[in-house]
């Protein structure tokens, strides 16, 4: 969970990103003074341009990722995830806006750059893996090193790495056909760090996974991110799973992104009714921590201390029978009150229905 | 709905009476009875004028390139020959164990074994060598269109049409042009080959490319490949079943037209082998020969499916393995070569060995002549006075006292006329009012016969039938179709192909669908049949003419039994595959509602699997008219006749009007029957699915 250090500088920006399909996808953008930017309505113009018959796969995306962060992209089917995470990585070509990358422009970047860009510093992990059926484990996390005209001895020290890494180390001469779906992609994840990115794009790299493998390899993705420090962009369409991942994550809609934030947040103040769907069968108890219910009074003195990063759960009983509540203390040292009144009204904000 | 039905019936109904006036009134027609001599227009001088002229401006270029094509082919014959037989057995051997396994390479073995020791070692490698060459070039080609293809909207809008005209032109047509432009000599089978063989690779490869999934290619891509690193390393490894099954379809096709190129003769191959003892009536002789060029396809065939069809290695080990066995073959290969050197044996068959067991045959054969003679006379009657004379020239000729045992009096009229009239009758006071005219159309074309009813009633009911089937556009181009071999005097022959084709048809389809129904009934049936129908559907054409002409000699019976062992492959296939591959909740339903086994067949079954069934007749006609052409040498005389004695007097005219004509009629038949089937289909409510 959001236990990594994030950087504070944006890795990857997203900047007004539309992606159109359909007849004439462009034209509909032509009118600058419509772009939001220019203050013109994003749902407004989108809505617009559904009516004349387009389809609105991206309606003005902008986020930053930051240094070493997990950006999780969250939305039902069709929301425009895999739209968006294509655009960053140019599979698909955005219709407008701006993909920066350390600052620099993706979509000024030349067919040259581009794959050098690929080649060098990002990676993609795809839902249905896209393993190469003709090339054996080894040779598939080669693959991308092989395209970069490595050394042999180079090339095979480094994919043996990354192997031994997702732990399929003695399947190396396995092909594709011959392994099971989470053999599967750790493979495809082996391949896609391979090249030692510093961006990892992640589109649903476990829904095609049943449940326990499912969980087993977002323990070890968390594993590996705490020694590789990648900046991420993942995508899911399962809340729990973004929720175990997740630094920041961005809702999606209809295209557009409705609410962008840390999980609490989004428990906590979720922007819409289409937000607190996602949240509301969430464990909450499980999830908040003292930290983030605490009040911003200070707290009186002589009652029962905890570290922030307590888990809610494990206060209930004492919150219970103690109506004075304990004092919260943050990593710097300084406290807060928190009563079982606070958090009260936390989770209230959150699960309320559109009635507050 | 209900006026659409009611004015095919009005249009029925006029083409019927129109057919009516035309048996009835017949010659009396005149020129719409037969098409005047002096309509026909004169294309066949201008054609040869401008063929010459061509050959005259641009034989050079292409003498050139035929010049340039010598070589390899020369260099291959040189090395083919050049290498002693046992070290080729090796070889191939090995080869064929690669392949497909022990069995394969017995097979392997014993084939060449039989080719050496026959004395047929020095024609097979003649014809080997161009099958080596033409390969190659034929896979480069259609792997190069193909890619095109597949890259370019445009490109594939305009080869896709081209290739189902090529493929509809028949082969010995194709000969022609090359011929004149080539002039004789070993260049024109190679050229030949190459044109016949490259169009199923372009289709495979094309198919191939497109089914590689977005994923993939995606992933290629963040792997950071160039755009022709995307090609060759991601798309076209993953194609690579596919673009193996074009080679393997490529390299048939090749074989094939080899084998039928020798016809222009001089090449001492085993095709002319072949050829040139059925002129001369040595079956014996022929039948040796022919077993070695069904042996080549059998093995090229398994060989390239097996090639095709082997998964990518599965491990490491396995990897190794097949390339320490590679070395071996390799160092096998040059010590068989070097033995070879001391023992002649192996190298050159001792001609005081090689085994002959033609003339012993031959007398063989003759005997059982002799001996069946009468029976066999009997059975070519029956078919010819019963089946065959009525289709052709109708009941009013085919009926006389020498053939049925009585004339064709008014009084026998009289009796045909009531014996149509009453089921047409009970049809149409049963409210089918559409079977009815149909079954009163085909009560008059029998008495009238294919080659004796006016042309314009024929041409009328195929018009009609094609604008049922595919609309007004379809109809307009039937019948420019038909003005085009009306216009060019080919009208009587073509008849005659039609016929012929029809009766095949009619014969494969009877037989070849009940065969097709009892292999999907009948597992055991099924792998019986199977392994027969893949092996002929691989038989060069010649092959198949063989076993039909030693016994029945030459003549249009002959050429009737040949078709109809080609054409009842597809007949078989389409119609268990049909029926084996049904919506299964439907069966399942059918089953739990309690249909009997009986019920289930033809009330559930058989009419869901009427589209696969259109289409395997779709196919029957197609195979039928390939091979119609080629039994042109047994002696018919129909547009594959015209076609053969085009290519004889290298008449360019005469022989590409009738090509042309004969695929017109392909291609008539092509379109309707498949518009007929797909509107079963949609009607139906299936999904459209190809087999071939
Ligand atoms: N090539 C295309 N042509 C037309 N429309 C497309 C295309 N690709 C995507 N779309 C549309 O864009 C919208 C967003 O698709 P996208 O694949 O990004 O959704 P998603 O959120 O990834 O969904 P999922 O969870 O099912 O993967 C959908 O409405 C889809 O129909
Ligand atoms: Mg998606």
């Amino acid at each position: 969970m959001s236990s990594s250090k994030t950087g504070s500088s944006a890795k990857l920006s997203c900047r007004n990103l539309w992606k159109l399909y359909g007849p004439n996808a462009a034209s509909h953008l032509s009118d600058a003074s419509r772009l939001p930017q220019n203050g013109g309505d994003a749902a407004e113009l989108a809505q617009n341009i559904r009516d004349q018959g387009g389809i609105v796969a991206a309606a003005d995306v902008n986020f930053d990722l930051m240094e070493g962060e997990i950006f999780v992209i969250m939305g039902l089917s069709g929301s425009g995830k895999s739209t968006v995470v294509r655009c960053l990585s140019r599979l698909v070509e955005p219709t407008s806006g701006e993909i920066l990358l350390d600052g620099q422009d993706l979509l000024k970047a030349s067919p040259k750059e581009l794959i050098d860009f690929r080649r060098y510093k990002m990676g993609m992990v795809f839902q249905s893996f896209g393993l190469l059926p003709h090339l054996n484990v080894f040779e598939n996390v080669a693959f991308p090193l092989k395209l970069q005209g490595m050394e042999l001895q180079e090339r095979s020290a480094r994919a043996e790495r990354v192997i031994e890494l997702v732990g399929l180390e003695g399947r190396e001469s396995s092909y594709p056909s011959q392994l099971s779906g989470g053999q599967q992609q750790r493979v495809g994840i082996a391949r896609s760090l391979a090249v030692e990115p510093e961006v990892w794009f992640l589109d649903e790299p476990f829904s095609a996974l049943d449940p326990l493998i499912r969980r087993q390899m977002q323990d070890e993705f968390l594993r590996l991110q705490q020694d590789l420090h990648k900046s991420i962009v993942f995508i899911t369409h399962d809340f729990l799973e973004s929720l175990r991942v997740a630094d920041r994550m961005a809702i999606m809609k209809d295209g557009a992104v409705v609410q962008i934030g840390r999980p609490v947040d989004l428990i906590l103040k979720p922007a819409d009714d289409y937000v607190r769907e996602f949240t509301n069968d969430v464990p909450w108890e499980l999830i908040l921590t003292a930290g983030d219910i605490a009040s911003d009074n200070a707290p009186p003195d002589g009652i029962k201390e905890v570290p922030a990063d307590t888990k809610v759960a494990d206060l209930l009983p004492y919150l219970a029978e103690h109506h004075g509540g304990v004092a919260v203390r943050a990593d710097d040292g300084s406290k807060n009150h928190m009563t079982g009144q606070d958090l009260i009204s936390a989770l209230a904000s959150g699960v309320a229905k559109s009635a507050t | 709905m209900q006026s659409k039905s009611r004015q095919d019936i009005i249009v029925w109904l006029i083409v019927l009476a129109l057919t009516a006036v035309a048996v009835v009134l017949n010659d009396d027609l005149g020129v719409l009875f037969k098409y005047p001599d002096h309509l026909v227009l004169p294309l066949i001088e201008p054609m040869n004028q401008g063929m010459r002229w061509f050959v005259l401006a641009f034989g050079w270029f292409f003498k050139a390139i035929g010049w340039v094509f010598d070589w390899p082919i020369l260099f291959a014959k040189t090395i083919l020959h050049a290498v002693p037989w046992f070290a080729t057995l090796i070889l191939a051997t090995f080869v064929a164990y690669r392949a497909g396994g022990t069995g394969l390479a017995v097979f392997c073995a014993a084939s060449i074994l039989y080719m050496v020791s026959f004395g047929f070692w020095p024609q097979s490698m003649n014809s080997f060598a161009l099958v080596v060459i033409s390969i190659p070039l034929a896979v480069a080609v259609g792997f190069a269109l193909g890619t095109w293809g597949y890259l370019s909207a445009r490109a594939y809008r305009v080869i896709m049409p081209t290739l189902d005209l090529m493929q509809t032109i028949p082969a010995f047509a194709y000969l022609i042009p090359i011929l004149l432009l080539f002039g004789f000599g070993t260049t024109v089978g190679l050229v030949a080959s190459v044109l016949f063989a490259f169009p199923p690779m372009v289709r495979n490869t094309i198919v191939g490319l497109r089914s590689v999934t977005p994923t993939v290619i995606d992933s290629g891509l963040m792997s950071g490949a160039t755009p022709s690193q995307l090609f060759w390393n991601v798309r076209v490894p993953t194609a690579r079943r596919q673009l193996l099954l074009g080679v393997n379809q490529s390299t048939m096709a090749s074989l094939s037209m080899v084998i039928i190129a020798s016809i222009i003769g001089g090449t001492n191959d085993i095709g002319w082998e072949v050829l040139s003892t059925i002129r001369k009536a040595l079956f014996g002789e022929s039948i040796l020969a022919g077993i070695v060029i069904a042996l080549m396809a059998m093995i090229l065939d398994r060989v390239t499916n097996g090639f095709a069809m082997r998964g990518t290695p599965t491990d490491e080990r396995t990897k190794q393995s097949g390339r320490r066995a590679w070395i071996i073959c390799g160092v096998a290969f040059v010590a068989a070569i070097l033995v070879a050197q001391l023992i002649p044996l192996l190298s050159a068959w001792p001609k005081a060995w090689v085994l002959n067991p033609a003339p012993a045959m031959n007398a063989a054969l003759e005997w059982t002549f002799l001996e069946f003679r009468e029976g066999l006379e009997k059975i070519k009657q029956i078919a010819f006075f019963f089946v065959m004379l009525p289709i052709k020239l109708g009941l009013k000729q085919a009926v006389s006292p020498y053939t049925w045992g009585f004339a064709m009096t008014p009084m026998v009229i009289a009796i045909y006329a009531v014996l149509v009239l009453i089921p047409v009758a009970l049809l149409a006071f049963k409210r089918r009012i559409m079977q009815a005219i149909w079954l009163a159309l085909l009560g008059l074309v029998l008495f009238g016969g294919l080659t004796g009813t006016a042309w314009v009633a024929l041409c009328a009911i195929v018009i009609v039938l094609g604008w049922q089937a595919g609309g007004r556009g379809l109809a307009i181009w039937i019948a420019a179709g038909l003005g085009f071999i009306l216009a060019s005097g080919i009208w009587n022959p073509a008849t005659v192909s039609v016929y012929l084709c029809g009766v095949a048809v009619l014969v494969c389809f009877a037989i070849g669908g009940a065969i097709g129904i009892w292999a999907s009934e009948n597992d055991k049936v099924s792998t019986v049949v199977r392994p027969i129908i893949d092996t002929l559907q691989t038989m060069p054409l010649f092959v198949i003419l063989i076993p039909f002409v030693m016994v029945f000699k030459i003549g249009e019976f002959t050429a009737l039994l040949s078709i109809c062992a080609f054409a009842i492959v597809p007949a078989i296939r389409y119609t268990e595959h049909g029926l084996r591959n049904l919506p299964h909740d439907v069966v399942e339903a059918a089953t739990a509602i309690g249909c009997t086994r009986n019920q289930l067949l033809f009330q559930v079954k058989l009419p869901l699997a009427v589209p696969s069934i259109m289409l395997g007749l779709n196919q029957t006609i197609m195979f039928a008219i390939s091979m119609l052409v080629i039994t042109a040498l047994v002696g018919t005389d129909d547009l594959g006749q015209q076609i053969y004695i085009g290519l004889g007097d290298g008449d360019f005219g005469v022989g590409m009007i009738a090509g042309v004509g004969m695929a017109i009629i392909a291609m008539i038949a092509d379109r309707i029957t498949q518009n007929i089937s797909r509107n079963m289909q949609a009607k139906l409510g299936l999904r459209q699915e190809n087999l071939a």
